[in-house]
């Protein structure tokens, strides 16, 4: 038996009778994991982390935190913390003011306060910041001082409403790393959410995707991204090819699809399929290739490869993202970059290209729907 | 560059600045100069110069005995003004229909003054609307409601309240209502939230209000002559009685110099809450560039 932080069972909001933000959502939090609400603007996400904070309180469901039931109790008397969206620093009181916030809400003796909110200022980096005012510091700086002062009162949960989204692209990476340091040190349960995909990847132990009110899946970030179970969680993190069609052989460990678009082709059997059976299936564009020769496969070993003419090519430096058009069709294929001009050679737009990937490089949706397969 | 700007910027604001040095700088230069000259015997005023004027307000126990309660009725006044204004004002700015409300708190404004006072004549008076309803329920001796300071305090917070309520409206307006619910997540109860985050973010607004009534409210003359009788009169009918009734032009002006002398003091303090605001500004300006350079 798994000790839980935060569970929501069966959890449904609706706003003014008529809009439904969160349907019936459950969901286990482990005690001091890194978990992450991963989903497109307005996906409810938001909602949830406000009810497990109290601003709002459920239509229907149960939310216990470390095993207490907290529906009915103010968010004053809970044990999360919330980092907001635009930090809601409070602008008339000082960075320590600020921190010391909720320990002088509790009386706390004077030395107690300043002991405990220079660790935070520690903790967070904030040295030589003490005595500016809110609007003295920058961006980075204030996420800073929103943490610290959610995190100096010693709660058991720390919610994070996309506390990195009005940082710069290089700041935002600096402050993930930061927030995982923190994270390490604090050992409390960290609820994280964005819409941004890359970042909850990169720090979360658990991700759960969410869209119109529903978690469409829940894993690891690993598991997400290499087996997600319907085309929005494919589509939503990172990019993909998709192929739909019907099943037309089937072998012990893989099985052909007639695709229509690209014609037959030879796809991994991760799960059991039928002959007949409409299937969709994604192909993440870092494990198709693109080469001038003609490739030759392994024995025993089945690959795919496919006819085409370069129509863009975007360089970025570490890799190149090539889109190829078969026919009337466009597919995906990254090409990491792993020796210096060496490793290749040069394609640029035009070229006659053979597109190939290895038949177990694929993953069959087990949900259909989600997003529009046709471009 | 720069000095072609400034000169541009002169010559937009002479017209206002001539207007202030023409109908107010210049008339109250003369009013200090009154102050120090003698009094004429049929009003006006002749030479020498005297401190008479001064010299004989302060040591009239009448005289001070207004100003004290200038002073008191405003400060009460500007008060219960405050009291009435915060949550007023806070329901404005966090309901649905804000502008229907905001009109009501104007359309007082659309009665003239002096008619508004008259109603509250009819209102308080001997035989007015509310003895008239009190000896309905058995009432025997009308209540003395008209001429008592206290007539005089609810009518001026009848005519002020929307100069405080306005102010206030604009600053809870503004204010960021994510911070409530940050001070109550931090532990805060919703009463302990306004009053550590909502009251002192909106102070300025606060100082506005003050000061848009207190002023004012000084310088009452209407409302303490019409509704104050002789146990509610103030400074302004101190002046005024001064220059009709005594002709004493010099006394006059010195009684306006006094008022001249607490409305500054009041707006000092005013300014000073300002200052220290801008000046965080300025250091913000300041933390910009410098990151700029880094």
């Amino acid at each position: 038996m798994k000790d839980y932080s935060v569970v929501l069972t069966n959890v449904t909001k609706i706003f003014d009778n008529e809009f439904t933000a969160v349907d019936n959502v459950s969901l286990k939090i482990e005690q001091g994991e890194f978990f992450s609400l991963l989903g497109p603007s307005g996906c409810g996400k938001t909602t949830i982390l406000r009810m497990i904070a109290g601003f709002e309180d459920p239509t229907s469901g149960n939310i216990t935190l470390n095993g207490k039931n907290i529906i009915g109790t103010p968010p004053n008397e809970r044990e999360g913390n919330t980092v907001f969206q635009n930090y809601a620093l409070f602008p008339h009181l000082s960075v320590f003011e600020n921190i010391a916030f909720s320990l002088r809400l509790r009386k706390e003796k004077e030395g107690e306060i300043r002991r405990k909110v220079m660790n935070m200022i520690d903790l967070t980096k904030l040295n030589g910041h003490v005595d500016k005012m809110p609007s003295q510091l920058s961006g980075g700086q204030k996420q800073r001082v929103a943490i610290a002062r959610a995190l100096v009162g010693k709660p058991t949960v720390l919610l994070l409403d996309e506390p990195l989204a009005a940082l710069d692209a290089k700041l935002r990476q600096h402050m993930l790393v930061e927030l995982d340091t923190i994270h390490d040190e604090v050992g409390i349960t960290f609820i994280y959410v964005t819409h941004d995909q890359s970042e909850a990847m990169s720090i979360s132990d658990h991700v759960a995707v969410m869209n119109e009110g529903e978690i469409i899946q829940y894993g690891t970030p690993f598991e997400v991204y290499e087996s997600p179970v319907n085309a929005f969680v494919a589509n939503f993190i990172g990019e993909t090819n998709f192929f739909t069609g019907t099943v037309e052989k089937v072998e012990e460990e893989y099985f052909m699809l007639d695709t229509g678009r690209f014609g037959k082709i030879w796809f991994c059997k991760d799960m059991e399929v039928k002959i007949g059976q409409e299937i969709q299936v994604s192909l993440r564009p870092e494990k198709v290739k693109v080469t001038k020769e003609k490739p030759i496969a392994p024995q025993g070993v089945k690959i795919n490869i496919l006819e085409g003419i370069v129509d863009e090519t975007i360089y970025l430096g570490s890799q190149t993202k090539y889109t190829v058009a078969v026919g009337d069709h466009y597919l995906q294929a990254f090409k990491q970059h792993v020796r210096y001009l060496l490793d290749e050679v040069i394609i640029t737009w035009k070229d006659r290209v053979y597109v190939w990937w290895f038949a177990d490089d694929s993953y069959v949706l087990r949900e259909p729907g989600g997003v529009p397969v046709e471009e | 560059m720069k000095s072609k700007r400034d000169f541009t910027g002169f010559l937009v604001s002479m017209p206002g600045i001539l207007w202030l040095t023409v109908f107010f700088l210049i008339p109250y230069i003369i009013i200090i100069i009154y102050s120090f000259l003698t009094s004429g015997i049929y009003g006006g005023v002749e030479l020498p110069f005297t401190l008479e004027a001064y010299s004989k307000m302060l040591i009239n126990a009448g005289y001070w005995q207004i100003l004290w309660r200038t002073v008191w009725i405003s400060m009460i006044a500007t008060l219960i003004c405050v009291g009435l204004g915060l949550p007023a004002a806070y329901f404005i700015a966090t309901s649905k229909h804000r502008n229907m409300f905001l009109t009501l708190v104007i359309i007082p404004f659309w009665t003239n003054f002096l008619v508004r006072i008259f109603g509250w004549m009819v209102i308080l008076g001997r035989n007015g609307v509310i003895n008239s309803f009190l000896q309905l329920l058995g009432l025997k001796e009308p209540l003395n409601l008209m001429y008592t300071p206290g007539a005089v305090i609810l009518v001026i917070v009848y005519m002020y309240l929307p100069y405080m309520i306005l102010p206030l409206y604009s600053a809870i307006e503004k204010f960021d209502f994510r911070l409530i619910e940050a001070a109550m997540d931090l532990g805060a109860k919703r009463t302990q939230a306004i009053w550590k985050v909502l009251i002192p973010s909106i102070r300025g607004g606060i100082g506005a209000g003050v000061i848009l009534v207190f002023i004012p409210a000084l310088g009452s003359y209407a409302i303490p002559d019409l509704v104050g009788g002789a146990d509610g009169a103030m400074l302004g009918n101190l002046i005024a009685r001064q220059l009709t009734v005594a002709r004493n032009w010099p006394s006059s002006s010195a009684i306006s110099m006094i008022f001249l002398l607490i409305s500054t003091l009041g707006l000092l303090v005013y300014l000073r809450i300002n200052k220290v605001q801008s000046k965080r500004r300025v250091q913000v300006g300041e933390t910009y560039m410098k990151e700029e350079e880094d």
